[in-house]
């Protein structure tokens, strides 16, 4: 390279001083970013990616600091500027775009002022002509009445939206360099297809340098043109996007590649290729019974749309409360689930299948419909007195974030034990303990981590932990809330492993929430669409996904990343 | 905002009704025959039926309940029997010193608390901080009589800086001609400097007494929501997009980190309202505590129901007024409404 880099990282080292001490979050980095350049970090979590781009923009929380290395921005050391130079830089020449764009704005600060707020720290515009430059901004991020929208408030406005509002925020003074930090992470993929190309384009138009920071090599490979691959505190591997995706070098980077689900792979091709094959356990023959386990018919589940509806004032009211006031969440759905099958129910958030699910776990109540669990009604049984029956046994569910299911006071063994102390019917301390530590060897988490307390336990090892408590009472019916949507793409491998030889060895049926279509893919026979409270489409999982009916579904599979330049060698090699 | 407003009041009403019930009850609960105290030790057990059927006190509890609604719907809390007075021209001429007291107390602590908060949260484990944290433990582990004691005693009997303790002004001066209750407003109003400068003397130490002890809450509120909200994500989206620091901690922070403040707050003062019997009597203060205290001794039970009905409304228009201002604060809040 005979130019200058824009950005050039070199030997970079930051250490966090903890109570155990110091630790390194990152050691001895070199990266360097071109002007006009797109480069991607990829990393698992505490890979040290985050934590890369804080160095640089020099907003490490207080216990952080650059020990040692240089960064250097067109020329500026940045670790030697003072501090308000710094405050120059950030905003108008270097700038960033969070996780999480609804937390990443002041909630109770109309979005317009906030974008102003930037645009005068930065001398951009003056107060003439300020919210003219604020709207326009609005504008150029697509944002549909950007004159209404400027007075919005954060929490008036969807995750994507919220996002584009970040977005003008970190372009407002035409930077050089967009530091984009998970920015898609908790969008739905849709979503995250019209922010992505959004950033693309912008930063196209303007000549500017990216550094995208994701989990996601797809996303990494489909938008950025070099590659940096992290783990734990280290760079393994750096290349162009096809290099990285067609011909990875380093062990680590194979690995990531092979755990990442996409079309044209098995199960078992996520997992390492030097893992020690599980003898698979003897595979229960289906019961012949060819009644279906769960059948739901016309279900529907309404919600008062206005929070006023549940105040006082309503006890003054004349009359019964109009009729529009009601929100279906769930809008007369019908499906069934046959025994020892598993199916996928696919949709973008606030579709309605989170509600389907705790309506069918008997958490909440429906408005109306049918709920038939082997033959016995159980939707007109209050979700109140549900709890207690007999029949709850046989129907568990496993939740979306294995941190927050987890009591924080519970060692795993007494969280596992905690439903068969309710309904196992299992006496006596020994037994009960014994109990778990079957059900721990069936879910591959090792009996030393029985006693300890769930912040002692890593994401992975908390998710067997929240399956482990699901099979306790050997239930028929496993409702699988996005078990893997918080876990990183090696450890969702194994997860999605160990769920499919377990419901192959103890003969469950899988109601399969999610709203990636390539794990339903590799685990799900057949899968539901749904959009709005509706089943837009439904059938064998390769017949929906080969060959959608529904525009939606379409839609969705057409908005996931995944590279251009498919790679026909990558199979050969790995096979 | 105006229909978030009228549906606040209209669940206040259900409220004020359960106080008035409840007023009732309680004061008839009360130990001690009033009728047998309001004829005096001497009189014969003849003059005490009198008194009782004159009172109404013979009556069934009902009747007598719908006789005191009547009343209180014409504004009549009933008459004093210690002060000889009705209870309602006693509490509209104490009520105002209370409030001047405790709204001044509060004023103080929070110019002192808020900041000190704010620094404390900005500069953890700092001297500050520290600061902070010894001053809020003394002020609140001190018993407000105590802290009056020795500010009496330092202030004026050892140094006689301040004026002797003995109630609103001086008693060379006469109070100014009522408008609002508060002294310090109505001297200005008639143009009195020199009557202002005399209440203010008086009101300096209890008014620091109260602020001392308050200050506690409002500053550990102050810091802890302030370090909560120094944490958040979007300061740290502002910094990422080079804000200045005073831009960051006011605009950005400080507003968010007001929110529970505001609860905390109205809290404070209701509970000081009701709470500084205490102060009232160190210094000899006349204001709706320690007449309520002294009702309560001689089993007089009108003043005693007067005084905690109008806690009982001045809580709820106070809630009802912090309501308001998180709505301004907040604007969520306005939407959930």
């Amino acid at each position: 390279m005979t130019t200058l880099p824009l950005l050039d990282i070199r030997d970079l080292t930051v250490e966090f001083s903890t109570r155990r001490g110091i630790v390194c979050a990152v050691e001895r980095i070199d990266v360097s970013v071109g002007k006009g350049e797109t480069l991607a970090i990829v990393g698992e979590s505490g890979s040290g990616k985050s934590v890369t781009s804080y160095a640089v923009m020099r907003i490490l929380d207080r216990a952080g600091c650059i020990a040692e290395g240089t960064i250097t921005f067109s020329g500026i050391d940045l670790r030697a500027a003072s501090e308000s130079d710094m405050r120059n830089l950030r905003g108008r020449e270097i700038s960033m775009i969070f996780q999480n764009p609804r937390a990443a704005l002041n909630p109770i600060r109309k979005v317009g002022h906030q974008i102003e707020d930037v645009l005068m720290q930065h001398a951009q515009a003056g107060s003439q002509d300020v919210t003219a430059k604020a709207i326009e901004l609005l504008e150029q991020v697509r944002i549909a009445r950007p004159r209404e929208r400027y007075h919005a408030y954060p929490f008036e406005l969807s995750g994507g939206m919220c996002q584009r509002i970040v977005i003008a925020l970190a372009l407002a003074c035409r930077p050089q360099l967009l530091i984009a930090d998970e920015p898609t992470t908790g969008l739905d993929v849709t979503t995250q297809k019209t922010v992505m190309e959004l950033v693309v384009e912008l930063t196209r138009q303007r000549g500017m340098s990216t550094i995208l920071i994701t989990h996601d090599l797809g996303l990494a490979a489909t938008y950025c043109d070099r590659v940096t691959v992290m783990e734990k505190g280290h760079i393994v591997e750096t290349a162009t996007a096809r290099a990285i995706f067609t011909a990875p070098e380093h062990a680590y980077t194979r690995r990531l590649m092979r755990a990442t689900p996409r079309p044209g792979v098995s199960l078992r091709d996520l997992l390492p290729e030097d893992a020690i094959a599980r003898p698979t356990a003897q595979v229960l023959p289906i019961a012949a019974d060819k009644t279906p386990l769960l059948v739901v018919e016309k279900l529907v589940k309404e919600y008062p749309s206005q929070g006023a509806s549940r105040s006082l004032a309503n006890l003054f009211r004349r009359g019964p409360a109009p009729e529009s006031e009601t929100f279906r969440a769930v809008d007369g759905i019908s499906f069934s689930i046959g025994r020892g099958e598993s199916v996928g129910l696919v949709g973008e958030s606030g579709c309605g299948k989170s509600t389907t699910s705790t309506m069918i776990m008997r958490l909440t109540d429906a408005t109306s419909g049918l709920i038939q669990f082997d033959g016995a009604d159980i939707g007109t049984i209050p979700a109140k007195s549900f709890a207690r029956l007999a029949i709850r046994k046989r129907i568990q569910m496993v939740f979306q974030d294995a941190t927050d299911s987890l009591n924080p006071r519970f060692t795993a063994a007494r969280a596992i034990a905690d439903p068969i102390l309710r309904l196992g019917g299992i006496k006596g301390r020994n037994a009960v303990r014994a109990r778990c530590e079957v059900l721990a060897r069936q879910v591959g988490l090792p009996l030393d981590l029985l006693d300890r307390f769930p912040h002692q336990l890593s994401g992975g090892q908390k998710a067997r932990v929240g399956i482990a408590r699901a099979i306790a009472l050997h239930p028929e019916l496993m409702i699988l809330d996005e078990p893997t949507a918080a876990l990183d793409v090696s450890v969702q491998a194994v997860v999605l492993n160990l769920l499919q030889e377990l419901k192959e060895t103890l003969g469950m049926s899988y109601l399969f929430v999610s709203h990636d279509l390539n794990v339903v893919r590799l685990l799900c026979d057949r899968v539901l669409v749904m959009r709005a409270g509706r089943i837009v489409e439904q059938g064998p999982t390769n017949q929906v996904l080969h060959a959608p009916e529904a525009d939606y579904t379409r839609e969705l599979l057409a908005a996931i990343p995944h590279p251009t330049f498919e790679p026909e060698s990558n199979h050969a090699r790995s096979a | 905002m105006l229909r978030m407003i009228l549906q606040r009041l209209m669940i206040a009403v259900p409220s004020l009704i359960g106080v008035v019930i409840v007023t009732f009850l309680l004061t008839r609960a009360l130990p001690g025959d009033t009728a047998a105290y309001f004829a005096g030790p001497a009189a014969t057990q003849e003059a005490i039926d009198q008194i009782r059927v004159k009172l109404g006190l013979d009556k069934p509890l009902i009747v007598q309940f719908g006789r005191y609604v009547q009343d209180l719907a014409r504004g009549e809390l009933g008459m004093s029997l210690t002060t000889g007075q009705p209870v309602a021209t006693d509490i509209r001429t104490r009520l105002p010193a209370s409030a001047e007291l405790t709204l001044l107390g509060l004023i103080v602590s929070m110019v002192i608390a808020v900041p000190l908060g704010i620094f404390a949260a900005t500069r953890p484990g700092s001297m500050v901080d520290h600061l902070c944290r010894v001053i809020a433990t003394a002020g609140v582990s001190l018993p407000v009589f105590f802290t009056g004691l020795i500010l009496v005693y330092v202030f004026y009997y050892l140094l006689g800086l301040a004026p002797a303790p003995l109630g609103r002004l001086d008693i060379f001066f006469s109070p100014p001609p009522q408008v609002t209750g508060f002294f310090l407003i109505d001297s200005l109003i008639a143009g009195d400097g020199d009557m202002f400068l005399a209440s203010l003397k008086q009101l300096i130490l209890p008014v620091l007494t109260l602020a001392i002890f308050s200050i506690a809450p409002i500053a550990r509120m102050t810091r802890a929501s302030m370090l909560a909200v120094l944490a958040s994500d979007f300061i740290r989206t502002a910094r990422a997009s080079g804000l200045s620091p005073k831009t960051v901690i006011v605009t950005y922070a400080f507003r968010n980190a007001m929110l529970p403040v505001i609860t905390t707050l109205g809290m404070v003062f209701s509970f000081l309202l009701g709470a500084n019997v205490l102060v009232e009597k160190v210094f000899a203060w006349p204001g709706i505590g320690s007449y309520a205290v002294e009702a309560l001794v001689a089993s007089d039970f009108a003043p005693v129901q007067g005084f905690v009905l109008t806690m009982a409304v001045m809580y709820v228009v106070l809630n009802l007024l912090i309501d308001i201002l998180y709505g301004v604060v907040d604007p969520r809040v306005r939407i959930e409404a």
